[in-house]
């Protein structure tokens, strides 16, 4: 079988369509010429901007006073000795609250913990939370409960939650902890840590299900058709096709929950209150924060938690071109 | 390349609803076969059988001699191009389109070869390493045929592939599916809702209606012969014309006169069970003005006169639409077909006739005007079965036949 003459229809068709207006590149030099335009702007338009700044004016207020104010302050109080113990040598002492943190062996074995329990937790969140999607999405029968099932951990308090997991682990006491001779897990920093993760797991995989199931509603079906055709395997469907559609939905769901493990607190306050050097980042800032009420070095470390999670960001958004939920431009240029 | 066999095949879903009814289709190596019919007739769920995207639920399919209905689509070696392209878009036009052959572990060396060549074919060269997202509809549609050809698949299976192109470039791509089928030479089968794709592409069209086959033949045969109103109303464009008439003295009273019958149509209402009413089919071919033609054609049909409601001036020749009085032809066939253009509830009072007349006609809107038509060219179908009493073996042989 020979493919080789060119029917003379293909160059009609190809012909044909270079006249049919539409389509992405007809519509990039517009876009180009409207973007790069300065002609004054007429009286209507001008209007309609002031406009959508006072319309955006008010949620704005709020938010530099819910957000922007806390951040900027604990900045400022980061830069003082202040200890609220010894309120009278308050004094501006520039970095040397950070030096002091990031010299401090404390501070670097709970970072360790923190980025341990985030990577661990969000890996094995990743791999959980893409097959109870699955599932969730492929269920034809009773898909409503399934969903609700798979749903109910996410709506546990904390709190509550990590609880229920400290007294399963009592020794004595807990169903959990009799299943290994009485033994006390938490007790112990790798068994603490294990079960904290493990709590994490439990409780946020359905979150990560819920982000990814939006985006394997992404993906046609007729992709799946196809690649069945071409011959590719459930795997091979599932890699080669489903994985890279659904890419900006997963970076998505990596990004926040990276994001949210990152400021692990709960768990570890109910389950090992910090014991054992299980102390997370957040646990730190805490007890320096509020119990040991320095408020110079808790806010340093808060700070530097802030500046650790907004390069988790970064690198996420400008790395991975990690989009918006709904924009699908991320990928594409 | 194979021949695809279908034996009684079946689909029914867990509901209950039977999608696709027993099913009996021979396709040639090599044939280009149509499968054709309204909306929600089976013909892609026929399809996705053909490909293993649906199971069967009896029956049996045979690709090339071979019992496939267990097989996985990967390992039935078909091709299929969708409506919607599937397009890969995080892959490149040469990523697409050397999907399949990746997947069959060639060497790299042999998947661009072939890459190339199909993409020469379809003149996708300058594109082969833009996105699907930076390609127009036509181009998109000529890289999903690119992906199936590269493969030299046993056949190809296309659902409404050109069915999300403007008018134009559908009639372009459509002689370039053609061409190209031809060229390979493998069996191909297609599916489209658009009775002017199915009249000019194929081989033989399959025209389906609720899962069930209708008539399968050359699509001249079928526009010449159907065996049912549902055929006579579904090919054609403008379609047949529909008149009531009731069978009185062994004449046919019409809107359009009295029509009389020859020996054999006349045997087959003196029948006991032959119905009192028929439905006249006539195509607006089989009409002309009666100003124009010989008195040998003359003798060939009758004439009647009625008032001109719209002149279509096509340039070769004239759509020209009369207003009849009498009683609108009924039947369900009618109603489904009305149902699925969306002209149901857009009827009227009376009948309308589509008449195409020589573009010579001085015709105007609003006057009344004398057509004749052709009696050996009309139908009769009963509109209780829809089946075509003026078919005989196969042939149909007007109203006059002896």
């Amino acid at each position: 079988m020979s493919v080789n003459a060119t029917p003379a229809g293909a160059q009609a068709a190809a012909e044909a369509e270079a006249e049919q207006p539409g389509g992405r590149h007809a519509a990039v030099p517009e876009q180009r010429s409207r973007r790069g335009s300065r002609a004054p702007l007429s009286d209507n338009k001008r209007a309609e901007r002031r406009l959508g700044w006072l319309l955006c004016a008010p949620a704005a207020l709020v938010m530099v006073l819910v957000t922007a104010y806390p951040i900027l302050y604990s900045v400022w109080l980061s830069l003082q000795r202040f200890d609220l113990r010894f309120p009278d040598e308050r004094e501006f002492v520039g970095l040397e609250n950070y030096v002091t943190v990031l010299t401090n062996d404390f501070w670097w074995t709970a970072f360790g913990v923190t980025a341990l329990i985030t990577v661990v937790t969000v890996a094995v969140e990743l791999v959980l939370g893409m097959g109870l999607a699955l599932i969730m999405h492929r269920t034809l029968v009773g898909r409503g409960i399934v969903r609700t099932a798979a749903l109910i951990p996410y709506g546990i308090v904390t709190v509550v939650a990590a609880f229920s997991w400290r007294y399963a682990w009592t020794p004595g006491t807990g169903y959990l902890a009799n299943l290994f001779d009485g033994s006390a897990p938490l007790t112990e920093r790798a068994s603490s840590l294990a079960i904290i993760m493990l709590a994490e797991i439990w409780k946020t995989t359905p979150f990560m299900a819920l982000l990814l199931m939006a985006g394997l509603a992404l993906v046609p079906e007729d992709l799946l058709k196809a690649a069945s055709t071409d011959g590719a395997t459930a795997w091979q469907r599932f890699t080669k096709v489903m994985l890279p559609v659904m890419k900006p939905a997963i970076l998505v769901a990596l990004l926040f929950r990276t994001l949210d493990a990152f400021r692990v607190f709960d768990n570890i306050f109910v389950l090992t209150n910090g014991g054992n050097e299980t102390s997370s980042v957040s646990m730190l800032a805490y007890n320096n924060l509020i119990r040991g009420l320095n408020l110079g070095i808790g806010s340093t470390m808060s700070v530097l938690i802030f500046i650790t999670v907004a390069i988790i960001a970064f690198v996420f958004v400008k790395l991975f071109g990690t989009a918006a939920p709904g924009s699908d431009d991320g990928e594409r240029r | 390349m194979a021949d695809i066999v279908l034996d009684k095949v079946s689909k029914r879903f867990p509901d209950g609803t039977t999608a696709v009814q027993d099913v009996d289709l021979e396709i040639a190596d090599g044939e280009f076969v149509i499968l054709v019919g309204p909306s929600g007739c089976g013909k892609s769920t026929t399809l996705n059988m053909i490909a293993g995207l649906e199971d069967i639920s009896s029956g049996e399919l045979r690709i090339g001699g071979e019992r496939v209905n267990d097989k996985a689509p990967r390992d039935r070696d078909i091709a299929m191009v969708f409506q919607s392209y599937a397009l890969y878009p995080n892959m490149t036009v040469r990523e697409n389109m050397a999907f399949p052959l990746r997947l069959a572990k060639m060497d790299k060396e042999t998947i661009n070869q072939k890459v190339d060549e199909a993409a020469k074919v379809l003149e996708l060269t300058a594109l082969l390493d833009r996105r699907p997202a930076n390609l127009s509809g036509g181009q998109r549609q000529r890289v999903a045929m690119g992906r199936a050809i590269v493969r030299q698949p046993k056949a190809f299976l296309m659902d409404e592939p050109l069915s999300n192109l403007d008018a134009k470039l559908r009639v372009q791509m459509r002689t370039v599916v053609s061409r190209l089928q031809k060229q390979l030479g493998t069996t191909t089968v297609y599916v489209t809702h658009d009775q002017t794709e199915a009249m000019t592409l194929g081989d033989r069209v399959v025209i389906m209606r609720g899962g069930a086959v209708q008539q399968v033949g050359p699509p001249q045969e079928l526009y010449d012969h159907p065996r049912n109103l549902f055929v006579a109303g579904f090919i054609g464009s403008p379609s047949m014309n529909f008149v009531h008439a009731v069978v009185e003295d062994g004449r046919l009273r019409t809107a359009l006169g009295d029509v009389p019958v020859g020996d054999r149509i006349r045997r087959e209402l003196e029948g006991g069970d032959a119905p009192r009413e028929l439905i006249l089919g006539i195509r607006p071919e089989h009409f002309e003005d009666a100003a124009l033609i010989d008195d040998e054609t003359r003798r060939r049909g009758m004439e009647f006169e009625a008032p001109v409601d719209i002149v279509e001036s096509m340039g070769s020749d004239k759509y020209v639409y009369f207003t009849v009085e009498g009683e609108r032809a009924t039947a369900a066939e009618l109603e489904e077909l009305a149902a699925d253009t969306g002209a149901a509830d857009f009827a009227g009072a009376g009948s309308n006739l589509v008449t195409r007349l020589s573009a010579e006609s001085p015709v105007r809107e609003g006057e009344s005007r004398r057509v004749w038509f052709n009696l050996e060219k009309i139908h009769l179908f009963d509109p209780g079965s829809g089946r075509n009493l003026t078919l005989h073996e196969g042939r149909s042989a007007g109203a006059l036949a002896d």
